[in-house]
């Protein structure tokens, strides 16, 4: 066998890493635009399947994404406040790199709560026809994170869906089922008493017309449905767009 | 580049005769994960099809110069940078694809596969050898992936590349999903039956006891 000296050794090893290191910035900055744009893409998708603007399943191109989004506006609120942040810019607001503080224990298994959250305004002409939410918890396996869209009157739901989760398939991983998300739209969240009202049952709940608060169950999936109950809970509630939502109501329009 | 006997049992060997999963039971982490779809499971061989054929390709061209003391590291910075590489390419291309493959892609850098591919022949064969070689062996394991996805996706969704065929009860129809197809445990089973089948075919395979 072939001996090699330690310098060589070294200068070898240095001239594949500087070879390979070249090829993956390569590809990362060329490619990095592309992704970043795939990336916000697929957030615009989730929000317009929440508001019920794509049916699921539909192929669609980057086009007519772009196209029914334009009525859309994302705004930066202050969760404690309620109030929308002046001086943020929605496209370069960054959920990950937002400051966080520890939340009250809650069945929804929240740890921590963001102080900025970027809703989306979709807006009908010039008034507002909905506002989609972003909500996140704890199901059996994982975090469920989705979008929740709520009607102009802060109230009744438009649609909801899950972007990303990791529940069982065929059992919790039905919150994707289309069937399931068609129960949500027209139920209501808050009770006459201001409380958070709605939440998923074991078995049927008939029409939303006729039983407003309860959203059938995911059979074989208690612990799915009991996480998708706790989660609007939460966020719902003080600690979520609680204060959000009684300023909408008071200015109306905000 | 002469395409004689050598050459087609660098590439065809690794399909059946030599199947990476089937008789070596290599990969087989990923083989479990990334069946549940045709779609996916397809976009999974065609990556790691790419980066054994890729890696084995660069590392029998600097195999005589590569130092024995830091060949391993050697042949995981070149498998690393094309999982990277190939990581990156699907972000870019196929978002969708790559948000269900999700940290498979990344893992392909822990396939036994392209590794041992690496090890055992690129070091001693020439780059045109050692490239047939990988792509035989990206084949092989396709070939058990692509099986796998056939009867999870069908029996598990009731559909073959996103085409219901089978339509569940749960959208309407009259099929009720197999569960055990959906969970990994599934391809467990049906990989367990491939290779019972083909030992059937070629009992050669069989270990003497």
């Amino acid at each position: 066998m072939k001996q090699y000296s330690t310098t060589y050794i070294f200068i070898f090893a240095a001239a594949l890493c500087l070879a390979c290191s070249t090829m993956i910035s390569a590809a990362y900055v060329g490619l990095r635009e592309r992704q970043d744009e795939n990336r916000l893409l697929d957030k615009q998708k989730s929000v317009l399947i929440a508001c019920q603007k794509i049916k699921t399943g539909e192929k669609i191109s980057r086009e007519e994404i772009l196209k029914r989004f334009s009525n859309i506006e994302a705004k930066v609120i202050d969760l404690a406040t309620g109030k929308y942040v002046e001086g943020v810019d929605p496209d370069a607001f960054d959920e990950d790199a937002v400051e966080k503080v520890p939340a009250p224990k809650n069945a929804a298994q929240v740890l921590e709560i963001p102080k900025q959250v970027k809703i989306y305004r979709v807006m009908d002409g010039d008034h507002l026809g909905m506002m989609v939410l972003p909500i996140y918890g704890k199901g059996l396996w994982s975090t469920l994170y989705g979008f929740l869209a709520l009607d102009a009157d802060g109230n009744t739901v438009r649609g909801l869906t899950y972007y990303q989760h990791g529940e069982t398939p065929g059992l919790g991983g039905e919150v994707d089922n289309p069937k399931w998300k068609n129960r949500w739209p027209g139920r209501k969240i808050f009770g006459e008493d201001g409380s958070v009202k709605l939440h998923v049952i074991k078995g049927q709940a008939g029409p939303a017309t006729e039983n407003p608060y309860e959203v059938d169950g995911l059979s074989g999936a208690t612990l799915t449905s009991r996480g998708v109950s706790n989660m609007l809970q939460f966020w719902f509630g003080k600690d979520g767009y609680g204060p959000y939502l009684d300023q909408y109501r008071k200015n109306g329009s905000a | 580049m002469a395409f004689g006997k050598k050459e087609r049992d660098a590439l065809y060997d690794p399909i059946f005769n030599n199947n990476p999963i089937a008789l070596q039971v290599l990969g087989i982490c990923s083989a479990l994960a990334v069946t549940t779809k045709m779609e996916t499971a397809f976009v999974m061989c065609l990556a790691v099809t790419g980066v054994t054929m890729g890696s084995s390709f660069v590392i029998s061209m600097l195999r005589n110069n590569i130092p024995p003391s830091i060949r391993i590291i050697v042949q995981l910075s070149v498998i690393a940078s094309f999982v990277i590489l190939t990581d990156q390419i699907l972000k870019a291309y196929l978002f969708d694809i790559s948000k269900q493959l999700s940290v498979f892609v990344g893992l392909i850098i822990t396939n036994c596969i392209v590794m041992g591919r690496c090890e055992a022949y690129a070091m001693q064969n020439g780059p045109w050898l050692s490239a047939l070689d990988g792509l035989g062996n990206g084949l092989g394991y396709s070939v058990i992936l692509m099986a796998t996805a056939f009867f999870r996706e069908l029996f598990g969704s009731g559909s073959l590349f996103g085409h219901v065929l089978l339509k569940p009860v749960t959208d309407g129809g009259w099929y009720t999903p197999n569960g055990l197809m959906v969970l990994s445990p599934g391809a467990f089973f049906l990989i367990g039956f491939f290779i019972w089948l083909i030992r059937v075919w070629k009992p050669e395979q069989i270990e003497e006891e």
